[in-house]
């Protein structure tokens, strides 16, 4: 086969599955990649598997492979994840027994293990705060290396026809099937590069294909995206010389376009010459797109290097308490009204000794996003809230009651109260030597047969 | 002229970290984002709550230009107080920017 067709079928975990489903059916794809872990849902999905050794991986996973399993078994499709997030091993059980109950009884699912890493990052000094992850003590929730293709690889090698990993780099979950099905050498840095390339404008699903991109009435025909509604997910077609051509199915809405695909290109970008990865640094430096027909972009021009020989590890860790509510004001003086509501949680807190370890107020509809001078035209509207890190979860749910409280005790005319608390997992990186990191994989269907 | 009239953008975040694109929408703006999008306009657009380095990337063969912001999300998603924690929103700020 000249052309691997490699399609994305999911770009978060909350994302769309009609369009995965779509994509499935009418993509004539090779392999099917669901990413799905963003940066602290693995530090999530660990406290879930503390509550419940049985859990900690996507919620989704069920719902995602009773809608594609049928489809991908029946064409041949092949299916990498990292749905597995904190337990791959268990994600891998619940697949198996989903494709029995579909009478998909042949169907090979792999666990990707290794990037769980807590075990041993005790030593390791964080970026963020030069201090050693034993420092956090008992707030330490995971550490996840971003682990490469090489036991993805070797489970494909291995004919699964599923393969679910924790945390893995999101390109790798599409380098990993180019590198199978091309034998790509570990060291071939150019084409690995390229292969990173097509793995970075697939991640993230709709937003190379007119997703997170519409700007309607400003650019006709280039930022009014054709039915949004139906937005497709990408595939590429990807030749042996790891340039590729991006797509997406007949009929389905949204646009692939250089604008598309150059937006998607720096999205989560630093330098574009050294986008680091487990196996290579990839080069995107000298990129180029082409249009060549509708909705079809041929990229070329990506390069790399040779790896750092070090993985990044993400390290969760319990850092408190965020408690939270909001309030609107409307009409007339509405925003002095709301700064007042502000000043008055802020003093109310102050004089009942809650600890506040860190707290900020917004006007949204003003300077939520950016501070910025009141503007010459008042608003119609404004929305006041008042947010607050707090160590314990006591206090942060005494900043959302004091926002509530504004109901009877505050400036006139607020309404429309929410108010929320939540634990704060936070994230620190460290790193490790590749070579301390070993992966494997199993196929817990054998497993299961032996029990 | 607002930078919004000829380029569009996107961001992106990992930590603290933010990243703007701004890509020309015809290339025979690319000069002229170069010599007015800079380091310093930036800075000066987002003003002094932006306090980290800027570092800017050009790609002219695709008219794109990167930048990367350090210490611009409040500590990152994963413990800022922001409202978009994420700073998702700061692409379509910049191109509010008055060339």
């Amino acid at each position: 086969m000249s052309v691997l067709r490699i399609g994305a079928g999911a770009g978060f975990s909350g994302d769309r599955i009609a369009p995965a489903v779509e994509l499935a059916e009418k993509g004539d794809l090779d392999f099917l990649v669901f990413e799905c872990l963003a940066e602290r849902t693995i530090a999530l999905a660990q406290q879930a598997r503390l509550k419940d050794p049985a859990a900690g991986f996507d919620p989704m996973l069920e719902r995602r492979m009773r809608a594609v399993l049928p489809i991908t078994a029946r064409n041949g499709t092949r299916i990498v994840t990292n749905m597995g997030a904190a337990n791959p091993l268990a994600a891998a059980r619940l697949v198996r027994k989903i494709a029995n109950d579909l009478g998909l009884h042949h169907l090979k699912v792999a666990a990707v293990t290794g990037d769980d890493v807590l075990h041993r990052i005790g030593p390791c000094l964080l970026e963020e705060t030069g201090a050693s992850a034993s420092a956090l003590g008992d707030k330490l929730v995971s550490a996840n290396a971003y682990i490469g293709i090489g036991a993805i690889v070797a489970a494909l090698d291995a004919r699964a026809d599923v393969v679910i990993c924790g945390r893995a780099s999101d390109p790798a979950l599409f380098l990993a099937p180019l590198v199978h099905h091309f034998g790509w050498a570990m060291d071939d840095w150019t084409r690995l590069g390229r292969g990173t390339l097509v793995g970075h404008l697939l991640e993230c699903s709709a937003q190379v294909t007119g997703g997170y991109f519409a700007d309607p009435g400003i650019k006709p025909g280039i930022k009014d995206v054709p039915d949004l509604t139906h937005v497709g997910f990408p595939l590429a077609e990807v030749s042996a010389d790891g340039n590729a051509v991006i797509t997406k199915v007949a009929g389905s809405g949204g646009c692939v376009t250089q604008a598309t695909c150059t937006e998607q290109l720096l999205y989560e970008i630093h330098d574009p010459s050294a986008y680091f990865q487990p196996d290579v640094i990839a080069d995107f430096s000298k990129v180029t797109f082409h249009d060549i027909a509708p909705d079809r972009v041929a990229v070329s021009g990506a390069d790399g290097r040779s790896a750092t020989g070090a993985l990044k590890v993400s390290v969760g860790y319990r850092d408190g308490w965020k408690g939270e509510g909001q309030i609107s004001y409307a009409g007339a003086n509405c925003v002095a009204r709301a700064e007042l509501a502000a000043d008055l949680v802020r003093d109310r807190l102050r004089e009942d000794n809650i600890a506040i370890l860190d707290a900020r107020s917004d006007l949204i509809g003003l300077n939520s996003v950016v501070q910025r001078e009141a503007p010459a035209t008042p608003p119609h509207e404004v929305r006041m809230r008042f947010a607050a890190r707090c160590a314990t979860r006591s206090d942060a749910e005494r900043v959302a009651q004091e926002v509530e409280s504004l109901y009877l005790c505050g400036p006139a005319g607020g309404g429309g109260v929410t108010r929320s608390i939540t634990e704060i997992i936070a994230i620190a990186s460290a790193f490790l030597p590749s070579g301390d990191v070993s992966t494997d994989f199993e196929l817990p269907e054998h497993q299961d047969a032996v029990a | 002229m607002r930078l919004h009239d000829i380029a569009h953008g996107r961001t992106g975040d990992k930590g603290d970290t933010s990243n703007i694109s701004v890509i020309a929408y015809d290339r025979r703006d690319w000069d002229q984002l170069v010599q007015k999008v800079t380091v310093e306009s930036v800075a000066a657009h987002f003003g002094p709550a932006f306090c980290g380095e800027i570092t800017r990337y050009l790609l002219p063969q695709l008219g794109a230009m990167n930048f990367v912001l350090r210490g611009a999300l409040t500590g990152g998603v994963t413990r800022s107080l922001a409202l978009d924690a994420h700073g998702k929103c700061l692409a379509s700020v910049l191109l509010e920017m008055e060339i």
